[in-house]
């Protein structure tokens, strides 16, 4: 049984770290915990919730910025920020949500929400990732405790800044393996003032995958840019899609391929109409408002493309026009259902029947062959203590990764053993 | 004299200069070296020129291969490394050492291939910016960050700086818009991280290596997004009474929910510089100038510039002129990045960076002004208005002695004056030499060790670009 503790501050958290150091244990950094079935299954002497780290404190809507301690939920940043009309720009996904337990499958308002600390630490980007940047981006400053103990800060409130080293992006996408988050200052950027959204209905990956990268190469700054399969298309719950609920009913069952733009209200119908013209012959059209296009990118958002469970699901980034030949030489082994995102560089992919490995021998198979990498980013325990969850690097990257980690965690204090099974 | 201090060279190294002429040549050709003195002297400064150091050889390869059999002699045989790219650095990033080689990269210059579906282009880093901006733009497509000097600068200086530009408010900086690098390590080894795909795996080393101003490996290849150009650009150029009323007025257009491409700031000194340089029409009975664009199509333009001149209208312009031309557009451009060209005709300067919280405009402007009178030195300040990154260019006489020590010094305050506001040191040239024993100011001692730690993770013997970034105290202890 691991021993559960909430520190309070910054200090305590540099305490805690030290102490557990002192006795060659170690320690797992959780937010709201949605994700901590992500990653290798490790064993932790303590678990360490950023909860009691809480709390908006600083927020200048006309500089662009917000800070907040580590543990702050998500949502409450969400709220913050809409107040003043503004967002967080790269729309963090919500991977917490496809796992047993997690806010969708529960239903329930009390589940564990993702804090924005965890936003930064798997530095999660959700579709308009291919047009306004990663989390990374957005990642202005950090106060940390390194594996050390040793409280340090990097970046600051400023949106242009190279002063030393960046460890800010260190940070990014560290999974807690090199030092605990304990506050985050992030750009924010309005919220557009209408969105607009194009459905091409019923293509095939391939045609699919050409429409998306021709649509990021139009100077109408399609901000989304996805397909999804037919089998995960049926799962958005169509009858919450405001007005178009009727007409997407009729193309229920159909592949369905998004485009969306997001501007003043005057230019998203200019730009909707020219996408229209460029791309309405493709397929079966549709348009959604406002309203419906909030609700549809929402649901991207929440991965509900995805089905609630604990079978396979694997995140596979790929250059964009290669999504659909990845897809296509995993299904020559396996039954899958994917969606494509990020102009078809990001491929969320589901597998049914997975053999024990995940899928993953077949997966890297293929991604060596096409080029980019793979995570698995659902399976069994039994399954993730098995296989690399992370994509195994090369082999100078994975020397500095682990020199990296030693250096910011001299005693594997921190999550060891998450991201890679030796450190 | 001046007063920064710069490290002291090896006698031993620098004996053997011969020895090691001997062997780079043997690895990369007596083409690609330069050992005469006055060969050497083109090297030995960049654009911060109070400060020159002859190297002891500049070796400009061809091949990644061959940077890193060079850099494998230098590791082995103990000779620091000077990375170069086109020099243009103003902090003094790619100064040279007398016991060091500079490595420059410009004879590595070619695009390697461009993928429109994709959008990326893969170069090596000899490409100079505004290079690659040309290979794509028969397309329409372009690579965003714009550094005034990218007519000269290379790729690989702006990777080494994370440099940026007028345009980043909307596009970002250069570690917002790089997928992919090669690099070559001290030791000689070759990595390869990222590629076409819109992340790369593990920890981010992209993000770690951008902006390390070439101090954990020698940058060869990239890989850059290239994005399509919008349909047009239009500038506005709007004047103020006061600085106050500028500042609020672009408070009030980010506060509107309008994220212009560009919003530049010039005050009545710098304007007057610019508009006898560019002749671009500044007004000059105006005691701030901002430049703003929009882009899209011809409707789109009209109408955000519509909404962007209704907002200014509540802050008592004194001018509103909106561009009627590609010409005026490209003149209003002229002036302002010819802005530290111009200035340079009229005086020696030094160009600060540093950035603020917009809100501190007035305040800061204020400080500087009465810094700059104590010192006795005129100011012309520049400013990347929507992201907080100032450059007041200080002005003084190289000739007259003791000026650059004190406008140095002049200068230091105003760094110091934009971090206590809540700002930094540096928003986008680097800190190389210049700005290195002010870190101090910003940072506490674990703040640096936890940065210096990451240099020991790449190189080790610190032989790559010494004396720059961190105070010498700390780094030659290290
Ligand atoms: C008139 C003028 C205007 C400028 N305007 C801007 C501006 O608007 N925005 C801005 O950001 N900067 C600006 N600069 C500063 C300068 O142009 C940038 O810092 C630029 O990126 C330097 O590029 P360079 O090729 O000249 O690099 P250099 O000056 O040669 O080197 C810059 C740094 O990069 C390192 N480096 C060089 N090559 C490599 C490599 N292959 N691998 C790793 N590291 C390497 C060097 O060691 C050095 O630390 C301006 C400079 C001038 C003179």
């Amino acid at each position: 049984m691991s021993q559960f503790t909430k520190p309070t501050d910054e200090n305590d958290v540099s305490d805690l770290i030290r102490k557990v150091g002192e006795v060659n244990a170690s320690l797992e950094i959780v937010g709201g915990g949605t994700q901590r079935q992500i990653g290798r299954p490790t064993q932790n002497a303590v678990i360490m919730s950023t909860e009691m780290l809480r709390g908006v404190t600083l927020y200048e809507p006309t500089e662009l910025v917000i800070s907040a301690l580590a543990g702050t939920p998500l949502a409450t940043i969400e709220t913050e920020l809409g107040k003043q009309n503004q967002q967080l720009a790269f729309e963090p996904v919500k991977l917490g949500n496809i796992f047993n337990g997690g806010a969708r499958a529960s239903g329930d308002a009390q589940a564990p929400q993702p804090t924005v600390g965890s936003v930064f630490a798997t530095n999660s980007s959700g579709p308009r990732r291919v047009y306004a940047g990663a989390a990374r981006d957005h990642l202005l400053g950090i106060r940390a405790v390194n594996g050390r103990g040793e409280i340090f800060k990097s970046g600051g409130r400023v949106m242009k800044n190279v002063t030393g080293y960046d460890l800010c992006k260190v940070m990014a996408g560290s999974w807690g393996t090199l030092s605990a988050l304990t506050e985050v200052t992030m750009k924010v950027l309005p919220k557009p003032e209408e969105t607009g959204t194009l459905v091409i209905c019923g293509l095939t990956d391939e045609m699919a995958n050409e429409v998306l990268c021709a649509a990021m190469s139009t100077p109408f700054e399609v901000s989304g840019c996805v397909h999804m399969q037919k089998g995960m298309a049926t799962r958005l719950d169509h009858h919450s899609l405001g007005g178009v609920d009727s007409a997407l009913a009729v193309v229920m069952g159909d592949s369905i391929t998004a485009l969306r733009v997001e501007n003043i209200s005057s230019s998203v119908a200019y730009r909707m109409s020219q996408l229209r013209r460029r791309f309405g012959a493709f397929g079966d059209i549709l348009e959604l408002d406002n309203t419906s296009s909030l609700t549809f990118w929402n649901k991207l958002q929440n991965l509900e493309f995805l089905q609630v469970g604990d079978g396979a699901v694997w995140r596979i980034s790929t250059a964009p026009k290669s999504g659909h030949r990845v897809v296509r030489m995993i299904s020559e082994f396996m039954p899958c259902h994917a969606t494509y995102d990020w102009s078809g560089g990001l491929i969320w992919l589901e597998l049914p029947e997975a053999a024990n490995d995940g899928g993953a021998a077949e997966i890297r198979r293929v991604v060596a062959t096409v080029g980019g990498h793979a995570t698995l980013i659902r399976a069994t325990p039994a399954v993730r203590g098995a296989v690399d969850v992370f994509q195994p690097l090369e082999k100078g990257l994975m020397r500095l990764s682990r020199d990296i980690k030693s250096t910011y965690d001299p005693h594997g204090v921190l999550n060891p053993g998450r991201m890679y099974a030796d450190f | 004299m001046s007063a920064i201090e710069l490290i002291e060279a090896d006698p031993v190294v620098v004996a053997r200069r011969h020895e090691i002429v001997i062997a780079l040549t043997e690895r990369v050709g007596p083409g690609c070296i330069i050992s005469d003195e006055d060969g050497r002297r083109a090297f030995d400064t960049d654009a911060f020129t109070a400060y020159r150091r002859m190297p002891l050889a500049v070796v400009l390869p061809t091949t990644t291969k061959e940077v890193s059999d060079v850099l494998a002699y230098c590791y082995e045989h103990g000779v620091r490394v000077i990375p170069r790219g086109a020099g243009t650095s103003l902090c003094g990033g790619a100064l040279p050492a007398e016991d060091a080689i500079v490595i420059g990269v410009s004879k590595m210059n070619q695009v390697l291939d461009i993928n429109f579906d994709n959008r990326t282009a893969r170069v090596q880093t000899g490409i100079t910016n505004l290079g690659i901006s040309n290979a794509v733009a028969g397309d329409r497509y372009f690579y965003a960050p714009d550094p005034s000097s990218q007519l000269a600068c290379t790729l690989a200086g702006n990777l080494g700086m994370n440099s940026g530009g007028a345009h980043c408010l909307k596009y970002g900086v250069t570690s917002n818009n790089v997928l992919g690098m090669k690099i070559v390590l001290m030791t000689g080894e070759v990595i390869d991280i990222g590629g076409d795909e819109l992340d790369a795996p593990g920890y981010d080393f992209l993000g770690m290596i951008i902006g390390a101003e070439g101090q954990f490996g020698i940058a060869t290849e990239a890989t850059v997004r290239i994005l399509k150009m919008a349909e047009g650009a239009r500038p506005v150029l709007l004047g103020f009474d006061s600085a106050e009323q500028a500042g609020a007025c672009v408070s009030a257009i980010i506060a509107a929910g309008i994220i212009p491409v560009a919003i530049e700031y010039m005050d009545r000194p710098a304007i007057k510089v610019c508009e006898a340089y560019a002749k671009a029409g500044y007004p000059l009975d105006v005691e701030a100038m901002l430049i703003v664009e929009v882009e899209g199509a011809e409707q789109e333009i009209e109408h955000l510039l519509k909404r962007i001149t209704d907002i200014v209208d509540t802050f008592n312009p004194k001018v509103v002129r909106t561009s009627q031309s590609d010409e005026e557009s490209a003149a209003i451009w002229k002036g302002r990045k010819a802005a530290f060209g111009a200035v340079g005709q009229i005086a020696d300067y030094l160009c600060m960076d540093g950035t603020i919280p917009l809100s501190t405009l007035p305040r800061v402007l204020a400080g500087i002004s009465s810094i700059c009178k104590s010192y006795g030195f005129q100011v012309a300040n520049i400013f990347h208005a929507g992201d907080g990154n100032l450059h007041p260019l200080i002005l003084y006489n190289a000739n007259e002695p003791g000026e650059l020590e004190r406008a140095e010094a002049c200068g230091a305050d105003i760094l110091k004056l934009c971090v206590e506001v809540g700002g930094c040191l540096t928003g986008e040239h680097g800190v190389g030499i210049e700005k290195r024993d002010l870190m101090t100011v910003q940072f506490s001692a674990v703040d640096l060790a936890q940065q210096m730690r990451l240099k020991d993770v790449f190189d080790p013997s610190w032989l790559l670009n010494p004396g720059k970034v961190f105070p010498l105290d700390l780094s030659q202890a290290a």
